[in-house]
């Protein structure tokens, strides 16, 4: 397997604000209103690489354009998948594609996760509903350099059993030496079995190495919170814990202004944050 | 081709005619000139084609909420202070054409690559304040990793003439931001106008080769030390008038710890949440895009549009938006504009021209909110009122 290099390549020659169309080669259902599409080139000019954590920016002809993290594996060239929840027009568009159609596709953006930090370290991987889908890349690429990294512990929540993504690939990991995978829901219902409740609440089940370990954890900014203050109760530096960040976004490159997060422009210095630069700003209220 | 180039720096005094000869060895070279006119009831920066198009005798008076043209005796062809316009007007434009498309089955096609070439444009009379909002701008869109083409086409090609300030508004505190006249670099020609009752004359200096080659082509003669005294003293009185101030010392980590300042509630009761303050200010450079298709459904457009913090729209993601209150995008204003600008880009994203206190329809003014913040003990129990 070709290694991929886990250093950042921003420099682009073409205009950062022209898209480029891929077509929908599969789309996936994953939950009602979650799914997955894979891009791969119209023409000979292959897909972009990726780092796990970056996004790019999808449009939809006519409609609009959105900043989308891509959910696949880093090192399957030539395609690029996203998962998408449609909450909104232009995400209802995206999810509404069939195979053959195409949409557009600048990018990728933003700081990876810290792979390389992670070297020889255990992995906690968060993650809270659609919170999984940018850490996904992260799980295939330790799959694919297990002997690169520690254990690798996913830790995932959502709101019900049905909204919960990618669960035959949460069964298969499980089976995996060296993996640990623990999900959990807010509301259960009468065929639920597994674990009812806030995603912190699956901390006591992980025997966490708090000096050995890097946490990856991306979800809704108040899951991060807890899970962030969870994991310094238990030991882990705030330098070892990452989040994924999520704002409004119209170009991805730092120009728009719209990301702005304190001092950070959440598209080019993230989305990808230690949580030693996120703590001083997360829960400031209409930061 | 051009022998004996006016030596970069060397200070030259031209008349009037010569300034027109200036203006028609830049539309010569290609260039369309920029410059101030008067329009309406303001000074505004358009096309001008020579001296006879300057504001002579056009003057203005500037107060937080206020301005009105006014006229001068003395036919100053630079007796205004600021225009409500910015050259952000034109190196950065309010409206872009990303990108057109045409549907092609079910994929599409981009149409001519991206925007159309750009002009080639002059700017004449960019104040020390300016000079300084273009250098921001400069640090903002041109990216080490990326950088935007719409500005870096038109910034590249442009050639800029300075001009000092000999007169200043109220609203000035350029003084505070350390972006005072006179120019000292970026430009490629900088004048200083010299009006009184015997003479009309400006002290001119090449600032680039560019420059040097303008003023090569018109009749000039080097400035005695007493026309260099004469403008030195002109822009030392301007700048001796200023009043308002900011202290920057600080401001940074001071806005960022008073984020739950109840001054920031004193100040949405004021704000309209216009975004008129994001609009002429020659520093902000939001944007957003919007999309639209013809009637077909076949062709669609995306124009890049200027944006402002202060729409709520500006924040919006899933579940809404992120910033609701008035004041927290008054406060998303302030505190990037003086602090989070900082951490950014390296200088606070202000500098001090006063436009967003001479165009903010409730009069809010930013050295009066900073000046408030750090004197917020005193509000806070009641005491006093920065207002």
């Amino acid at each position: 397997m070709e290694a991929i290099e886990l250093e950042q390549d921003q420099t682009s020659q073409v205009d950062t604000f022209q898209p480029v169309p891929a077509v929908v080669s599969q789309v996936r259902k994953d939950t009602p209103d979650t799914f997955t599409l894979t891009l791969e080139p119209e023409g000979a000019e292959p897909l972009p690489s990726f780092l796990p954590g970056q996004f790019s920016m999808l449009y939809v002809f006519g409609v609009g354009e959105l900043p989308i993290s891509i959910s696949g594996d880093p090192q399957e060239k030539g395609k690029l998948l996203y998962t998408v929840r449609s909450v909104g027009k232009t995400t209802h568009a995206l999810v509404s594609r069939k195979v053959g159609d195409s949409v557009g596709v600048r990018g990728p953006f933003g700081k990876p996760w810290p792979l390389k930090a992670a070297r020889g370290k255990d992995v906690l991987v968060v993650a809270g509903g659609i919170g999984l889908a940018p850490l996904r890349p992260v799980i295939y690429y330790i799959l694919r350099h297990r002997a690169d990294y520690g254990r690798l512990v996913i830790l995932y929540g959502a709101r019900s059993p049905r909204d919960l993504l990618y669960q035959k690939q949460l069964d298969s990991w499980s089976r995996l030496p060296d993996v640990q995978v623990l999900t959990t829901v807010d509301y259960g219902g009468l065929s639920w079995h597994g674990h009812v409740g806030v995603v912190t609440t699956l901390f006591r089940y992980v025997r966490l190495q708090p000096l050995h370990s890097v946490a990856m954890v991306c979800g809704p900014e108040i899951m991060m919170r807890y899970v962030a203050w969870e994991l310094e109760a238990r030991g882990l530096p705030q330098g070892d814990l990452y989040v994924s960040m999520e704002r409004n976004m119209k170009c991805g490159v730092g120009f728009c202004g719209h990301c702005q997060f304190g001092p950070y422009f959440i598209c080019k210095d993230g989305p990808i944050f230690t949580y030693r630069e996120m703590r001083p700003w997360l829960g400031k209220y209409e930061l | 081709m051009v022998t004996n180039l006016p030596a970069i720096g060397t200070q030259f005094l031209i008349d009037i005619p010569a300034l027109d000869s200036i203006i028609g060895g830049l539309r010569r070279r290609g260039y369309e000139v920029l410059g101030p006119v008067v329009r309406g009831a303001a000074v505004v920066y358009d096309a001008i084609e020579g001296v006879n198009d300057l504001p002579a005798g056009a003057g203005d008076e500037q107060e937080a909420g206020a301005y009105r043209l006014t006229r001068r005796e003395d036919g100053a062809l630079f007796g205004f202070v600021l225009s409500p316009h910015s050259w952000k007007k034109f190196l950065h434009p309010p409206e872009a054409r990303l990108f057109a498309a045409r549907r092609d089955g079910r994929s599409f096609r981009l149409l001519n690559g991206g925007p159309a070439p750009p002009p080639r444009y002059a700017f004449l009379g960019v104040r020390a304040c300016e000079l300084a909002a273009i250098a921001i701008q400069d640090r903002v869109l041109l990216g080490e990793s990326y950088s935007d083409a719409t500005y870096r086409a038109r910034r590249q090609g442009a050639f800029l003439v300075a001009v000092n300030c000999t007169w200043a508004a109220p609203t000035c505190f350029c003084t505070s931001m350390r972006t005072a006249p006179p120019a000292e670099a970026g430009f490629d020609l900088a004048l200083t106008e010299l009006v009184s009752s015997e003479r009309h004359v400006f002290v001119i200096e090449a600032g680039s080769r560019a420059g040097a080659e303008v003023l090569a082509e018109v009749e000039r003669h080097e400035a005695s030390p007493g026309d260099r005294l004469e403008a030195e003293r002109a822009i030392a009185a301007a700048k001796a008038s200023i009043w308002r101030k900011v202290n920057t010392s600080g401001l940074r980590e001071l806005l960022y710890e008073k984020f739950d300042d109840p001054r920031w509630d004193h100040v949405a009761q004021r704000c309209f949440t216009c975004g008129n303050c994001t609009q002429v200010c020659p520093t902000c450079f939001c944007t957003t895009v919007d999309d639209s298709s013809d009637v077909t459904g076949q062709q669609t457009e995306r124009w890049r549009r200027s944006d402002s913090c202060f729409s709520q729209n500006f924040t919006f993601i899933h579940g809404g938006s992120v910033r609701m209150s008035a004041k927290s995008r008054y406060r998303q204003w302030l505190t990037h504009k003086l602090g989070a600008w900082v951490d950014q880009f390296g200088s606070p994203g202000c500098v001090g021209c006063g436009r967003c206190i001479t165009w903010c329809p409730a009069g809010i003014d930013i050295t009066q909110e900073a000046a408030a913040l750090r004197a917020d003990e005193e509000i806070a129990i009641g005491k006093g009122d920065a207002i």
